[in-house]
């Protein structure tokens, strides 16, 4: 697979997405994003680099990933066929291995030997802190000090894999603050750094670089999905937090203008209080962390301190290419509340033996009302960003189970 | 020429930031004049951003005092209004996009020029975007000003030569805060700015003691101080007024 391949969508020079994008950074960080931009040109066709990255791919992180027809949850819904793509089953059980390896390697070729990285719910941290092991680079990875405790094995999982943890005690102690303490790290030492990005958001090249990256998933679905259906699928479901999971699900598809593509959002408590995470549906046009995007904010421009019971979508911001699919209509962004995704949880568990990431319980809530509305002789496809036993203990203590890890 | 050329008319320039708001308006009027009363230059008033990503923590935290208690876009301006009926020297803002964005580019900059702010900078705002606001600080004759980093290298030229009010030249690595020491070399870089543009250059991010802002003056057309104030006023709260002017006046009188 070459990456010139899942170009054809290619954003502008400046890193546009329709009005979205762009390159909100201090001066300090200009030359770094233009030696990454340069140093991306300049390897994204590289035969070498590119074999070397589907043997990483292959070998390492255990692609492709299956694509699954879920018989029992289409047998009970009764509606659309499903088929779940399961990056759960990835190495370090989530989709953010595509992209870790592909940036590590990136990195290393620009002769960087430390990585540094934001992280949520930790999957991200994890994979940087592997990619890091592997390639023998020094790692730091930031995370939320809220995260570290709703996360606490995943702390424990980067410790072992031999990278230092930050808690960031600034602000909401969530994601936002982790990108925000990341991007400070970054302009103080730069040289030896690569600011390992987690999802499709920050400033170009980042949204570009993470996609690309991540659009080995909708390249995979598309093959499998001919092979086993002989036809494209009706919808592809994927959550949505900065959207990386999502885009790579919706790529290769956004010029199939029959595939629906639908981003689920976390809408916390719902998207009618101020416990909410639900970016396009709640949110406005802004400009923060690197990029102009859809983010949520008060009257006068200040970041909205969102929630959502997943640490990995308790983002006030969606990646700019979310923006444009949205204000194009080609993609839609739908809420899912805190108790239906934990309703997905358990249900995906009890169905199909599958325990799923209570982010990708998301899109498995919204396909549960779909897929009944839609006929037999339609398709699904969710995607399983990544694996749930990280969050076992969490939706335990949330359904008032008095379990400690 | 613009009026922010006027602070550094006579002599080097001492440039004190203070944070709108931390920990009230009331007390943040009181600081500007203490400032001004005791020789700053050009004052640079930062509206409070709930993340400011280009800050360290002695900034961040007045950020959130200020935000916490009640400060916004609209009263920052009633303060500049008050400010304004006697207070002459150039005044600037300081924040970030998202602020100047969310109020609607073309009132927030007809709002600065109604009230008197002559300049704006904005850390995340950097050359390849500065589009975004630049068309209306020019119908609106508001300096945007230009910051140049010592990472900028081959970049320096070119904003430089674009440059307008004063340049902002970052003293070292990283974000806002005390240090001990700055390492870059700021010679150089001031060399090549001035080969390009005749715009006076000021030095920020690290500066506290009078020595450094001698050394920074000395190399080029004044020295910027945030994070020893705000210190200052972390102390002091409403009660710093004198101590900032105290501040202000060992400052100025070690840049000159």
């Amino acid at each position: 697979m070459r990456l010139s391949e899942r170009k054809m969508n290619m954003t502008n020079p400046n890193g546009r997405f329709g009005i979205h994008g762009g390159q909100y950074i201090p001066e300090t960080l200009m030359n770094a994003v233009i030696e990454l931009e340069e140093a991306y040109n300049r390897y994204k066709d590289d035969p070498e680099f590119n074999a070397e990255l589907t043997r990483l791919f292959n070998e390492y992180a255990g692609r492709p990933s299956r694509l699954y027809f879920a018989q029992k949850m289409t047998k009970d819904l009764g509606g659309a066929k499903i088929y779940l793509k399961r990056e759960d089953l990835n190495h370090t059980g989530a989709h953010k291995i595509n992209n870790v390896l592909g940036q590590a390697l990136l990195a290393k070729k620009m002769g960087k030997t430390r990585l540094i990285a934001e992280t949520g719910a930790g999957q991200h941290g994890v994979a940087t802190a592997t990619a890091a092991a592997l390639f023998g680079m020094e790692c730091v990875v930031f995370m939320g000090e809220e995260d570290t405790v709703r996360q606490a094995l995943n702390v424990y999982r980067m410790r072992l894999l031999g990278a230092e943890v930050i808690p960031v005690k600034t602000g909401t102690r969530t994601l936002k603050d982790a990108v925000s303490e990341a991007m400070r790290e970054w302009t103080s030492r730069i040289s030896d750094t690569h600011y390992c990005l987690g999802s499709v958001m920050g400033p170009h090249p980042f949204p570009t670089i993470v996609r690309d990256f991540q659009a080995v998933i909708s390249k995979e679905i598309k093959e499998q999905m001919l092979e086993k259906e002989g036809r494209l699928p009706d919808a592809v479901i994927a959550c949505v937090g900065g959207g990386s999971n999502a885009i790579g699900s919706f790529y290769n598809f956004i010029g199939d203008k029959d595939v629906r593509l639908i981003g689920c959002e976390a809408a916390g408590r719902g998207i009618d209080t101020f416990e909410t995470a639900a970016t396009v549906n709640t949110g406005r046009v802004g400009i923060f962390h690197g990029m102009k995007s859809y983010f949520c904010q008060d009257e006068y421009g200040q970041i909205a301190p969102v929630y959502s019971i997943s640490a990995g979508l308790d983002y006030p911001g969606v990646g700019p290419e979310h923006a444009y699919l949205h204000d194009i209509g080609r993609a839609e962004y739908v809420p899912v509340t805190d108790e239906e995704a934990v309703c997905a949880f358990e249900y995906l568990a009890k169905t199909e033996g599958i325990i799923p990431a209570i982010e990708s319980a998301h899109a498995v809530a919204y396909a549960r009302k779909l897929a009944p509305a839609m006929s037999k002789d339609q398709i699904i496809v969710i995607t399983i960003s990544g694996r749930g036993g990280k969050d076992c203990a969490a939706i335990a203590r949330y359904r008032g189970e008095d379990i400690h890890e | 020429m613009s009026k922010i050329a006027e602070a550094f008319k006579n002599g080097k320039a001492f440039i004190p930031f203070i944070t709108c708001g931390d920990p009230d308006l009331e007390t943040t009027a009181a600081v500007v004049r203490a400032a001004v009363a005791n020789g700053a230059s050009l004052i640079e008033l930062g509206i409070p951003f709930s993340d400011p990503t280009a800050e360290g923590p002695v900034i961040q935290g007045a950020n959130l005092r200020a935000l916490e208690g009640g400060v916004t876009t609209d009263k920052v301006f009633d303060l500049v209004r008050d400010l304004r009926t006697d207070v002459t020297i150039p005044m600037v803002f300081m924040t970030y996009a998202n602020v100047v964005f969310s109020y609607g580019a073309d009132r927030f900059i007809s709002t600065c020029k109604e009230t008197g702010i002559d300049g704006l900078i904005l850390p995340d705002l950097p050359y390849e975007e500065k589009e975004e606001f630049l068309p209306q600080c020019h119908k609106y004759g508001i300096d945007l000003i230009s910051l140049i980093a010592p990472t900028s290298e081959n970049r320096i030229a070119m904003i430089a030569r674009e440059a307008e009010g004063f340049i902002y030249l970052v003293s070292s690595l990283g974000v806002t805060g005390v240090r001990s020491e700055i390492k870059t070399d700021l010679e150089s870089i001031v060399k090549v700015i001035r080969a390009n543009t005749d715009t006076p250059v000021a030095i920020g991010f690290g500066i506290s003691t009078p020595e450094q802002a001698s050394k920074m003056a000395g190399i080029s057309d004044g020295a910027i101080v945030g994070s020893a104030i705000i210190k200052i006023l972390a102390k002091y709260g409403r009660d710093a007024a004198p101590y900032v002017g105290e501040y202000v006046k060992s400052m100025t009188d070690a840049v000159r």
